[in-house]
């Protein structure tokens, strides 16, 4: 910029969450996006084990991860509630169908997978061992859910399988479809945050993980995601970098401006290249498997939705 | 994109527009809106070093935009564009205060109301529609703002648009506002 084009804008306009930057989105909606990604990363491994009739290879993913889906997902719907303005409005969300607006269609895709994974966390409880003995697992209803278990388990993992996809592309499409800030305004937003939701959803299964061979292939399949999620994070911040003038502006944010430092360190070195690191060696038997990794992902992937949803919002298209 | 019956836009002259704020305040007046919010602003614009200095001065709000990301992104339908005016409007009962409006504009010309909807200018959507001025047009002491059909070649905003030069803002954004600054 020549020293001849300088601008000043002031302006008379002060209204809360909007002026200077707009911060209409505090830690609510970030912690839900990441809540959400982690969920369809759960969906999507215990739907994979299931059509692939892997439950007794994988306990953890066939017996655990279906009653933590639905439940963690109902805390982050719980945290997106605390962030409308309008809270007695909610139920309008389900008055009317958007094609437009990710989030009419992510509202919708919310309701069935509480449906059918709501079906499958009572089915899983109904088939645990100490939940059977207690005075509640006695009741006859529970037979109901076993026997939903035995016809449709195969047919509702299609369902989830599907779900759990959509439900991680959406929470990135969310952002990328706000056009008027050039850093979440692009098509790779939504592979990054699906790739980081699943990442999530294998770490906490990780965490959870006793067998060794279960732990193996999770740790695996984990440094694949990692790796794509590397890959993809770099092309969006390349592309960004070397787009329009907005683009390059908003790129500013984690290339010199003031999320670098925790964009760099805690969400790529910290949450994706220490991790992998672990895992390479973990994998190897050089170094021993610890919870270090897992927790590293999932910090990671709640740090990058909380700095893509502060840094996109606070920058526009300028003056 | 929606063909309308009429599309009412607004052209503020920055030559005339003196920075009076009246524009501002009888918009307060006439629509209710509560202190410390506002639905119009005045910017003030220096580009230059001294003593080269160009100075630009105007009133602005809502863009009404024919392409606007805000109703394409609300996911109740409670921004849309009225079929009539083809003006951006927002049905407070269906609004959950989601605020995916706000993110997607890039004018920032939303704000939430102490209520708990998204308010914005309305272009004074109960005047025009009754063939009056919007409450900005009417106040303005240099006649600056001008607010007018631009389906109707007629009108005094298209002939304003056909003989002097103009600017749209951030129309990299692709939202095909219907603001029009002449400068």
């Amino acid at each position: 910029m020549q020293h001849s084009d300088y601008v000043e804008l002031t302006s008379t306009r002060l209204n809360p969450h909007v002026d200077p930057a707009l911060t209409v989105w505090g830690w609510e909606v970030p912690v839900y996006l990441f809540m959400g990604g982690l969920v369809a990363g759960l969906l999507f491994l215990y739907s994979v084990v299931v059509l692939l009739r892997r439950e007794e290879r994988y306990p953890t993913v066939a017996k655990t991860v279906p009653l933590l889906a639905t439940p963690l997902l109902g805390i982050g719907l719980f945290f997106l509630f605390l962030d409308l303005e309008f809270k007695a409005h909610v139920f309008r969300f389900y008055t009317s169908f958007q094609f437009y607006s990710p989030m009419s269609w992510g509202s919708w895709i919310l309701l069935v997978v509480f449906g059918v994974g709501g079906v499958q966390f009572l089915y899983t409880l109904a088939e645990l061992e100490p939940f059977r003995k207690t005075a509640i697992g006695k009741w006859s209803v529970w037979g109901l859910f076993k026997k939903i278990s035995g016809n449709t388990r195969r047919k509702l993992a299609w369902w989830t399988l599907i779900l759990g996809i959509a439900l991680g592309i959406y929470t990135g499409l969310l952002l990328a479809s706000l056009t008027a800030r050039p850093m979440w305004n692009s098509a790779l937003v939504g592979p990054m945050f699906l790739i980081s939701g699943l990442s999530a959803g294998t770490a906490l299964t990780m965490l959870l993980a006793r067998a060794r061979a279960e732990r193996d292939i999770l740790v695996r399949f984990d440094l694949l995601l990692v790796f794509m999620e590397l890959a993809v994070i770099l092309m969006w911040v390349g592309a960004m970098a070397h787009g329009s003038e907005a683009g390059l502006e908003a790129a500013h944010q984690i290339l010199g401006g003031a999320y670098t430092a925790v964009f760099w360190s805690l969400v790529v070195v910290a949450g994706l290249i220490v991790p992998a690191v672990l895992e390479v060696q973990s994998l190897r038997g050089k170094w021993p498997h610890t919870v270090v990794a897992p927790a590293l992902i999932l910090v990671g992937g709640l740090v990058l939705r909380l700095v893509m949803v502060q840094a996109g919002q606070s920058f526009g298209y300028g003056a | 994109m929606t063909r309308t019956a009429h599309k009412y836009g607004m052209v503020v002259d920055t030559i005339a527009c003196v920075g009076c704020s009246a524009c501002t305040l009888a918009c307060r007046s006439e629509n209710e809106v509560p202190e410390g919010l506002s639905r119009r602003w005045v910017n003030q614009e220096t580009r230059g070093s001294f003593p080269d200095l160009k100075m630009k001065i105007w009133s602005e709000s809502c863009q009404h935009c024919e392409n606007a990301p805000c109703v394409k992104n609300c996911p109740t339908g409670a921004s849309f564009i009225d079929d009539f005016t083809g003006t951006v409007q927002v049905e407070r009962d269906l609004c959950t205060g989601c605020k995916a409006c706000m993110a997607s504009c890039p004018y920032d010309a939303r704000y939430i109301h102490p209520t708990g909807y998204v308010d914005k200018c309305t272009l004074c959507h109960h005047r025009i529609t009754g063939g009056l001025e919007t409450a900005c047009e009417t106040v303005c002491p240099t006649s600056a703002i001008v607010v007018g059909d631009l389906n109707d070649p007629g009108s005094e905003i298209s002939q304003l648009l056909r003989k002097r030069k103009f600017e749209q803002r951030r129309t990299a954004a692709g939202t095909r506002p219907k603001f029009f600054l002449l400068v």
